[in-house]
């Protein structure tokens, strides 16, 4: 790829500036972090899969997790977003418990239950993204309308609108989903393996798009095989069943780190790096391929 | 003959408004199991004198809390749990009804139903219910779709899936107590599977769906009860025997048109 990756790129630090804030945070919480997290353990049933995180996410920061299959970065989002209890230690988002403030946040999950199989259109689809705002039986407003349809024109499917979810393909039901999620304005975004099944044009829609999302006044959380994207993120979370390093991106993933993550040999290629990841015989390998051998 | 015309249509209502989410949720097997789950309730409420119903939905609450139970407390997955509670349940209710004198003519009553029997107190009381269940789905209709589309969406959505799941199978229960009577408990899951699957297979939305399924079910409840008259069988029974046919059908005619305009392939 030419050029630097548009993605949810790192900002100066400092103050933002105030046009920035276009959602100032409820009063009752106001100043708490997206994210912090204390001695968190996360796993199912009791059992540990990752343990020792410490993380913040400040507002309009961006976080990427980054590792195998199984290594812990789909358990630790569902503890963010309140789908699976912590093992140990703390965590609270927006210094609330997780899952106690569905309208400030926005989660995309790996599968979708049976979603494929519903007679429903994709508008219907991103409807859904107001259901936490209108409650069982508040009707739909023309403000929310108009976040559905601005957030499928931005994602590329506003064309596809009255078609049924099922007949699209599956890198246009993604980008179905992903609308939904920007359609949420959520104050925490939490995206696990969103380009899966994007195409190269869709992909840079998607980077394009919510690096808006952090502009907007959001915080992002994403979990990913991307390297080149996470490159872009504030902080890395390196996880293989434990935290193998956590910073800014460009200090974290280092061939030693990614080597310790992947259990693979990572080159980085030109001066923002193009991070190549290769196999111990020199060829290069796609890490969305490779799965974790202890699963 | 009208009374039977009223119940089934009744009865089309609330199993294709239930049904729809039934088919989309992949609840068959529960719902299957509710149904019968009711037999032993049923038939303890025919051997004291209570009413049938009554001992339906006792019924159907030990069954949706047993699967509960055993669910949370085992690793098995819930078809397992369901299974074990449908035979369960079943069993129990031949066994019960087995003491009784009158046991063939109580069990096929309880199973096949009496469509040509219903009263008008019972034709209210299903009217009531079938009222009270579109009431209901009305009102969980969104926390109901996003169970169907993806129940962990629903969670972090604020609507609690596992207490929108409970919501679900009570009103699937609410309408097998209800239906039991005029298509029996046997036959009622094929009046919740058949229309509202027809529906899934032409409807493009939701809502289309449970119209579709309703307009199938009030077709089959017609056409079972004229054939039944004509062919001298049993009225629930052939009732659901043409909603499944009607499920075929339509089944079929999709399959000849995507055939007919699928684009030619030249090898």
């Amino acid at each position: 790829m030419s050029g630097p990756v548009p993605g949810p790129v790192s900002r100066a630090s400092g103050p933002a500036p105030a046009a920035r804030r276009e959602l100032p945070a409820p009063a009752e919480d106001a100043g708490a972090d997206p994210i912090s997290a204390t001695g968190l353990a996360v796993g199912y049933e009791g059992r540990s899969i990752v343990a020792g995180i410490d993380v913040t996410v400040r507002p309009q920061t961006s976080l990427a997790l980054v590792g195998t299959n199984g290594s812990g970065k789909s358990t630790l989002l569902k503890t963010i977003v309140g789908l699976a209890r912590p093992v140990a230690g703390s965590m609270t988002v927006f210094g609330k418990q997780p899952g106690s403030l569905p309208r400030r946040i926005a989660y995309l999950s790996q599968f979708h239950a049976s979603g494929f199989a519903l007679p429903l259109r994709a508008v219907e689809v991103v409807r859904m993204a107001r259901y936490p705002e209108l409650g069982l039986l508040g009707r739909m407003s023309s403000e929310d309308h108009d976040l559905v349809a601005a957030a499928m024109r931005t994602m590329g499917v506003d064309r596809f609108a009255d078609q049924a979810l099922r007949s699209l393909s599956g890198g246009q039901q993604q980008r179905v989903y992903l609308a939904q999620v920007l359609a949420r304005r959520a104050d925490l975004v939490v995206l696990d393996e969103p380009t899966a099944g994007l195409d190269a044009g869709a992909r840079e829609i998607y980077l394009e798009a919510f690096a808006a999302e952090l502009i907007r006044g959001a915080a992002l959380v994403t979990a990913t095989h991307d390297i080149e994207e996470a490159a872009e993120y504030d902080q890395v979370m390196l996880l293989a069943r434990r935290v193998v390093a956590l910073g800014p991106g460009r200090e974290v993933l280092t061939p030693d780190a990614l080597l310790e993550t992947f259990g693979m040999f990572v080159r980085g290629s030109g001066p923002h790096g193009r991070f190549i990841v290769v196999d111990r015989g020199g060829r290069e390998v796609d890490p969305r391929e490779h799965i974790d051998p202890a699963d | 003959m009208l009374r039977a015309l009223a119940a089934g249509i009744l009865v089309s209502i609330s199993c294709s408004i239930v049904g729809t989410f039934v088919v989309l949720r992949g609840l068959a097997f529960i719902g299957d199991a509710l149904a019968h789950g009711v037999l032993p309730g049923v038939a303890v409420a025919i051997l004291i004198g209570i009413p049938g119903m009554v001992g339906a939905a006792l019924g159907a609450l030990v069954m949706i809390g047993g699967v509960s139970l055993v669910q949370a407390r085992s690793r098995l997955s819930s078809d397992t749990a369901i299974g074990l509670l449908f035979v369960g349940m079943l069993a129990l209710g031949v066994v019960i009804v087995s003491r009784s004198s009158t046991f063939s003519g109580d069990l096929i009553r309880i199973l096949f139903g009496e469509l040509l029997g219903v009263s008008a107190e019972d034709l209210i009381l299903q009217a009531a219910v079938t009222v009270g269940v579109a009431a209901v789905a009305f009102v969980c209709a969104r926390p109901f779709l996003l169970l169907c589309f993806d129940p962990e969406q629903a969670q972090v959505a604020g609507f609690p899936a596992r207490a929108y799941h409970v919501v679900m199978l009570l009103l699937v229960a609410a309408t097998v107590i209800v239906s039991f009577q005029s298509v029996g408990t046997l036959l009622v899951f094929g009046m919740l599977l058949a229309p509202a699957g027809a529906g899934a297979l032409i409807a493009g939305r939701i809502g289309a769906m449970m119209a579709w399924g309703i307009a199938f079910g009030a077709i089959a409840t017609y056409l079972g009860l004229l054939l039944s008259y004509h062919l001298d069988t049993a009225a629930g029974a052939t009732v659901v025997l043409v909603a499944v046919a009607i499920f075929f059908v339509v089944l079929l005619v999709q399959n000849v048109r995507a055939r007919a305009t699928m684009p030619k392939v030249v090898a």
